[in-house]
């Protein structure tokens, strides 16, 4: 990759004193990527389109938003009848933290499926496991900011969780709250916080772009690009590819916006605020339902009571996924080529969606019992079956290079081409 | 498109889980609504009426905040008929060059005059019952606009084994079936300036309409723009689909 040589003056006088132009060059036009994506790889621009209409919409937003336990929701009203266009902005913004989830969350499945977590690309998955932290802190204050029934006592329950701590978790409790319930100082914070901390999502990704080109995306087959042959420049193939894959998402999330705006949202939460009435199910949102099912699940264990254990199980649920890439031992990346993971993978999927389902229903009957097992699975699958799967599952053989089974069914000529430049 | 919209609840459903909440009391039964459906609009003379309703029965007890006066020219009024409704009410202004607060009729600018000054004063006059404000109400109850019809439409005797306390009033469609709200529709309450009949079908209908069209007042403007929206995405992603196979030609 040599150096490029700009035409316009301006652009060659910037570029020799700041190369901004020669990195932009690198990294979005010739950056070589794997030929053999499929559209499991759109995703992750994806959630980088969705990360900056979320910023975008949220901005306008705070211009038109008062952040005051006895303005909230009326502002939100104003931003829904008389700021011009506002409940489109508005309902972007809404259905736009559920469509971030969602394409978060295949992002994160396909990573799990294709072995990208695996090295040399650890630090690249722990990177996104921050993200998605930080995205559900986000996500969780920016749904208090309404100020509605669900905000209050969402904020409520999940705040209450601190106070599982033993011996300061009364304290830590007031002390998020800046006062002895929920109230007008908590919503202030929260609104700080849903302003700034989208802003270090946006620092932690270009972490994670910087993780990723390192050694550029891992693909279908799971195994390392033998030469160029194997790679595409990213321009034009995959910006036109992730483009018409925005498209698709962009129908759908049309789709959501204009004709069943308040389908992800509780109708409770359209009713102000009200500290002495509580509503008849108190539930996060779907993108958050399986962690509230594991919060749930977990009874008294020995001298832990189960509201400890069960802020533990949860905040373990995701740290786990930190410690992936050193629990599957695998040489194999590739699922494609792991017939027995292949399966478990589902099975984990599965129990993904068991948990949202059980999350989205009260605590009762069947619902504990289902909630503990998938609860159990999902940790099993993590702690036990990863590590064994990994010693014990005999793996199929793996192509010896992306561009042979990429090329195959191809024209004969460019296999042929592929073949004396591996022994290279 | 119809199809289409109903895929994407499909898919979506498939995601939330059953993230609704439980059913509170007995579904009411699914109306035909005009502004339902991607092309969905409200029907003005419906609107208007139900307007009336609200006015003359409902806004005793029920406020409207999060709506004005002016928002009236929207569902077809004159500028001077709305003048005319706003100044029926009263809102305290104020202070003066006296410094004293005073009472005018309420303009066009104004939000509408809740019945009550708190609620306090709301629960006193209502048995201890507080009224809801009914600006979100179709959308702050799950199947807002159905519900709210067949809670209208839904008093009755109560069955045998159901014995409901004094002040309170059976409704087949109220979670518990027990609700503070004495009916508040009864045949010929209000006088239809269109000469439609006032029956208690005809008037909670009516109400439905214009409640929700208080709760959405975007609806037409966002189907309007929904479907102008999808249409163009819908071409221009065919279009990005082809510059797509067109580039990657060279490669496969």
């Amino acid at each position: 990759m040599s150096a490029p040589t700009f035409k316009n003056p301006l652009v060659r006088w910037i570029d020799h004193r700041l190369p901004v132009f020669t990195f932009m060059h690198h990294e979005l036009n010739v950056y070589p990527t794997p030929r053999n994506l499929n559209y499991w790889w759109n995703y992750g621009s994806l959630a980088g389109i969705a990360l900056m209409v979320m910023i975008v919409t949220g901005i306008v937003l705070a211009m038109h938003y008062s952040p005051d336990v006895n303005l909230a929701f009326g502002s939100v009203e104003r931003i829904m009848r008389d700021v011009n266009y506002g409940w489109l902005l508005r309902y972007i913004h809404v259905n736009g933290g559920s469509a971030f989830f969602l394409v978060v969350y295949i992002h994160i499945f396909r990573g799990l499926y294709y072995g990208s977590y695996k090295a040399p690309r650890e630090l690249l998955w722990m990177l996104g496991v921050v993200i998605l932290l930080l995205m559900m802190m986000t996500a969780f204050m920016g749904y208090v900011l309404p100020w509605g029934q669900m905000s209050f006592w969402a904020a409520t329950v999940i705040t209450n969780l601190f106070s599982a701590v033993p011996l300061v978790g009364e304290a830590i409790v007031n002390w998020l709250w800046g006062g002895f319930s929920v109230g007008d100082p908590t919503l202030k914070r929260f609104y700080a916080l849903h302003y700034l901390l989208p802003f270090v999502i946006v620092a932690v990704v270009v972490l994670h772009l910087w993780a990723l080109h390192r050694f550029g995306s891992n693909n279908p087959l799971g195994i390392d690009a033998k030469g160029p042959q194997d790679k595409i420049p990213f321009h034009p193939y995959y910006t036109a590819k992730d483009l018409f894959g925005l498209g698709v998402f962009l129908v759908v999330f049309a789709g959501f916006v204009f004709f069943a705006p308040n389908f992800f949202s509780e109708p409770v939460n359209y009713i102000p605020a009200n500290p002495f009435v509580t509503p008849l199910h108190i539930v996060p949102e779907w993108y958050l339902l399986p962690f509230y099912a594991i919060l749930r699940a977990v009874p008294d264990i020995l001298f832990i009571e189960a509201k400890l254990a069960g802020v533990i199980a949860m905040f373990a649920s995701i740290f786990v996924l930190f410690l992936l890439p050193w629990l599957d031992p695998s040489p194999v990346r590739s699922a494609r080529f792991r017939p027995l993971y292949k399966q478990f993978f589902w099975v984990f999927v599965a129990d993904c969606i068991v948990l949202g389902w059980v999350g989205a229903n009260p605590p009762v009957g069947h619902f504990i019992v289902i909630g503990r097992i998938a609860t159990a699975y999902y940790f099993l699958h993590f702690l036990v079956l990863m590590p064994l799967l990994g010693k014990f599952e005999r793996p199929q053989p793996v192509p010896a290079s992306i561009g042979e089974p990429a090329l195959k069914g191809g024209a004969a000529a460019a296999g042929a081409r592929a073949k004396p430049m591996e022994k290279a | 498109m119809r199809r289409f919209a109903m895929m994407l609840a499909a898919a979506a459903i498939g995601l939330a889980g059953g993230a609704a909440l439980a059913a509170e009391g007995p579904a009411a039964p699914e109306q035909t609504w005009s502004f339902a459906g991607l092309f969905g609009t409200f029907d003005r003379a419906a609107q208007q009426r139900g307007f009336q309703v609200y006015n003359q029965v409902c806004s005793a007890c029920h406020g409207l905040s999060f709506v004005a006066y002016r928002n009236l020219e929207a569902i077809g009024f004159t500028a001077d008929d709305v003048k005319a409704i706003a100044a029926e009410r009263e809102v305290t202004d104020g202070p003066n060059d006296e410094g004293e607060m005073y009472q005018r009729p309420a303009r066009p600018s104004d939000a509408f005059v809740s019945p009550f000054p708190n609620d306090q004063a709301a629960r006193v006059a209502n048995n201890g019952a507080l009224p809801p404000d009914l600006s979100l109400i179709t959308k702050a109850r799950p199947d807002g606009a159905n519900y709210l019809h067949g809670l209208l439409v839904g008093y009755g005797e109560p069955p045998a084994d159901l014995t409901v306390p004094d002040g309170m009033y059976y409704n087949a469609y109220f979670a518990g079936h027990q609700i503070a709200m004495p009916p508040p529709l009864s045949e010929g309450a209000v006088e239809f300036a269109d000469g439609t009949p006032a029956t208690v079908e005809q008037m909670a209908e009516d109400v439905t309409v214009f409640l929700s069209w208080a709760a959405e007042p975007e609806l037409e403007a966002r189907k309007r723009m929904g479907v102008k929206t999808l249409l163009f995405l819908i071409v221009f992603t065919g279009m990005l689909y082809a510059v797509k196979r067109k580039v990657w030609m060279k490669l496969h």
